[in-house]
């Protein structure tokens, strides 16, 4: 085996032995599964949940390998193997989903072993990107970095990763589990929207003791739901055991009759937020001891992992250009660059949106070329967002002018975070074997529409997000502007909704008229567009707008505009 | 069909009997868990080996009352997607402090047998003709795990630890 791992100062959860076994354990054992099933000693049926549970869906064209990038932390050298694998088992490139994990569509069953072991090499893997179980954790881009962070998510995240790998008793869970934690006031992991969601903390009851509030039910799909508050506290220690009780209330009263309705969010609405949680305390009673009991140790080992980088005590100031650079420059501060909790230190995103382009796509190439900034400007350390974008962490304000010419160069710069280009879409039916909708040539007419940089920057922070069906794999539901593809006697068409949002203030979209065709859609958008900047009040953003108007005003107004 | 147990195959010394049948003379009889409530006063009388069969959807705290006397339980899988069994088998032993054997059966694969093993279930029906190397082999494909299992696991921490079989 030709072990890399990560290397360089990224502060990075680094494998031990142990670990390392365990990854390498579970390639082998995969490699015996597909070789089974080649050999037509399972069926597909029976392995099926085997490949799920090592992220191999069967899509409509070939087998699609997702792989779990935890809680979105990757090292260079991780990002030169996944750029390889692109190359050697895909077509050159990769695509970024929105829970922080990269996909490659084109994978052959001979070679995904080959594949799950050049992960391994670099201290990867692939283990529940899907299937019925815990899948990877994610949290906010910024964890670690964010100057408004009260406690860091990233050691917990990890924890989590280790406890639900490969958990014996809830492998088999009704549906999927998605955990998402964030340690800021500002949830750019959007949590509520979540199976459970974490915000670690101080005790509020003054106790001085970590822990984490905890919101459980939460998700998206045909049936959306704001998740409800489980505890506004449980201590670090019994942090486990509370999820092990959470798990085990839903691992044995989860319908598993439909497969609608088998989402934990489905359970607590139908017992109700006071029963499930009368059933988790008893649970927790009885969990909530030495057996479960997570170590102070055990924490403090994996905090070192996340110590902060080596930092000079001042990162400079943001170099002013002159000329043609200038304003473009100026754009692409304003809208991709954010001040870190270190002086002089920014963290870069990375804009996989170029107008026209496949929202999250990236090639081998321009992965290769990351990971070499990375290790030149971010400490070897590169972060995956929900957005589908990534961000170099730690970049001294002072090399910014050289950091935005070379993305520049290599097509990702896009001055566009946050705005109408940012868009989030699903595979949608250019994939995905499940889609009503194509969702990828909606998300490149829409970005072409409002490519002039200047008009975006006008709107101001925008969420568009694309669903190609009701599942809701494009987090329609929470998008400023949510677009979702509907099948209307066989065609495809698309229902637009307004004023969702994934932040604390976590709301779902309203329906904001009759569904239309794709080729109307851009035109819809763009109309909803000029109804808010005629009637924003100075410094209104899109989505407080739509909340002060009313989606009615909206549906209004562009019924009078047909 | 064959039983295993810790990878191998052992003679099935149980007989299941329908409610309305009677029970054999000598021998181990597994009875539903419904007539194990009804008939709790005869079957006390009964001095032979007595094991329980509870239907998927039951709860191990169904049994908790009645496994006096009770020295196998059965506890079903109707498709191998269906999790709740793990959870049945971990409560017996680790909150009811069952001391008897845990049987799965129905529709479990061998790369969940050592998910059951860890879970607290001791014996596996596998499906007639099935290869019980494969079986053996799904048991020992894992040296460790982060998290506790029912059984003499051995913590090198509160998340990591060696499984039973690691040398
Ligand atoms: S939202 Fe629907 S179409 Fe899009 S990826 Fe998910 S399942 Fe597929």
């Amino acid at each position: 085996m030709t072990h890399v791992g990560p290397v360089g100062h990224a502060a990075i959860y680094r494998y031990d032995d142990f670990d390392r076994r365990f990854v390498q354990e579970r390639v082998n054992q995969f490699r015996d599964q597909a070789d089974r099933r080649l050999a037509g000693e399972l069926t597909e049926d029976e392995f099926k949940p085997l490949r799920l549970m090592n992220g191999l869906y069967l899509q409509l064209h070939a087998y699609m390998l997702r792989v779990a990038i935890p809680y979105g932390v990757l090292s260079s050298p991780q990002l030169r193997a996944l750029a390889e694998i692109g190359r050697k088992y895909d077509k050159g490139y990769g695509h970024f989903t929105t829970r922080q994990n990269l996909q490659f569509n084109w994978i052959k069953l001979e070679e995904a072993a080959d594949a799950l072991q050049a992960l391994a090499d670099v201290d990867m893997h692939a283990i529940q990107t899907s299937g019925n179980c815990v899948r990877n954790v994610t949290t906010d881009q910024f964890a670690g970095v964010a100057a408004d962070e009260a406690e860091d998510p990233r050691v917990y995240a990890e924890i989590l990763r280790q406890w639900s790998s490969l958990h014996p008793e809830f492998s088999y869970l009704p549906r999927k589990f998605k955990i998402a934690i964030t340690g800021s006031p500002n949830d750019r992991a959007a949590i509520k929207l979540h199976d459970v969601g974490l915000r670690v903390l101080r005790d509020p009851a003054g106790s001085g003791k970590l822990g984490a509030e905890v919101w459980v039910g939460g998700g998206q799909g045909r049936a959306p739901f704001v998740a409800k508050l489980g505890r506004a506290f449980v201590p670090e220690e019994d942090l486990l055991a509370y999820l092990e009780a959470i798990l085990r209330v839903y691992n044995a009263y989860g319908r598993r009759d439909n497969m609608q309705k088998a989402r934990i969010k489905i359970l607590v609405h139908e017992l109700g937020i006071t029963e499930f949680l009368r059933r988790v305390d008893e649970e927790f009673e009885r969990l909530k001891g030495p057996r479960y009991r997570l170590d102070e140790a055990v924490v403090a080992d994996i905090r070192r992992h996340f110590a902060p980088v080596p930092y000079d005590a001042d990162g400079g100031a943001t170099p002013v250009l002159s000329g043609d650079e200038a304003t473009a420059f100026a754009r692409w501060r304003a809208a991709n660059v954010v001040d870190t909790r270190a002086p002089g230190y920014v963290a870069v995103t990375l804009s996989l949106k170029p107008a026209g382009g496949i929202p999250g796509d990236m090639t081998s190439d321009q992965m290769d070329a990351v990971a070499d900034l990375a290790d030149k400007h971010s400490f070897s350390e590169i972060r995956v967002t929900h957005a589908q974008n990534l961000v170099l962490p730690y970049v001294r304000a002072a090399e910014l002018a050289d950091v935005w010419r070379a993305l520049d160069k290599l097509k990702l710069a896009e001055p566009n975070i946050g705005l109408t280009g940012d868009i989030i879409a699903c595979p949608g039916l250019d994939y995905c074997s499940l889609a009503n909708a194509r969702s990828i040539p909606l998300a490149q007419a829409i970005s072409e529409k409002f490519a002039d940089p200047a008009r975006q920057a006008d709107i101001g922070e925008l969420h568009v997000k694309i669903s190609g069906c009701i599942n809701a794999c494009g987090h329609h539901h929470v998008g400023h502007i949510g677009i979702l593809g509907v099948d209307k006697k066989g065609a495809e068409t698309y229902q637009i909704t307004l004023g969702g949002r994934a932040d604390l203030d976590a709301a779902i979209g309203e329906i904001a008229g009759p569904a239309v065709d794709a080729e109307q859609v851009p035109a819809v958008i763009e109309k909803i567009i000029e109804i808010y900047l005629r009637e924003r009040s100075p410094g209104e953003r899109f989505v407080d707008a739509v909340a002060r108007l009313g989606v009615k005003h909206f549906k209004e107004s562009l019924r009078a505009a047909d | 069909m064959p039983l295993i147990e810790q990878g191998e195959i052992v003679a099935d010394a149980w007989v299941e009997v329908a409610d309305d049948a009677a029970l054999p003379a000598e021998g181990g009889a597994i009875i539903s868990l419904a007539r194990r409530i009804a008939e709790a006063e005869t079957l006390r009388g009964r001095n032979q080996p007595l094991g329980v069969r509870i239907p998927p959807a039951t709860r191990a705290e169904a049994l908790a009352e009645h496994l006096d006397g009770v020295q196998l339980v059965v506890v079903d899988f109707p498709k191998f997607r269906d999790g709740r069994g793990f959870t049945v088998a971990r409560d017996l032993k680790e909150r009811f402090g069952f001391k008897g054997v845990v049987r799965a059966v129905g529709h479990v694969l061998p790369d969940q047998y050592g998910f059951l093993v860890r879970c607290g279930v001791d014996q596996v029906v596998i499906p007639e003709g099935a290869k019980v190397e494969t079986w053996r082999a799904a048991l020992d494909s894992f040296t460790g795990a982060y998290q506790t299992s029912v059984g003499d696991d051995r913590p090198l921490s509160p998340l990591k630890r060696l499984l039973n079989k690691a040398g």
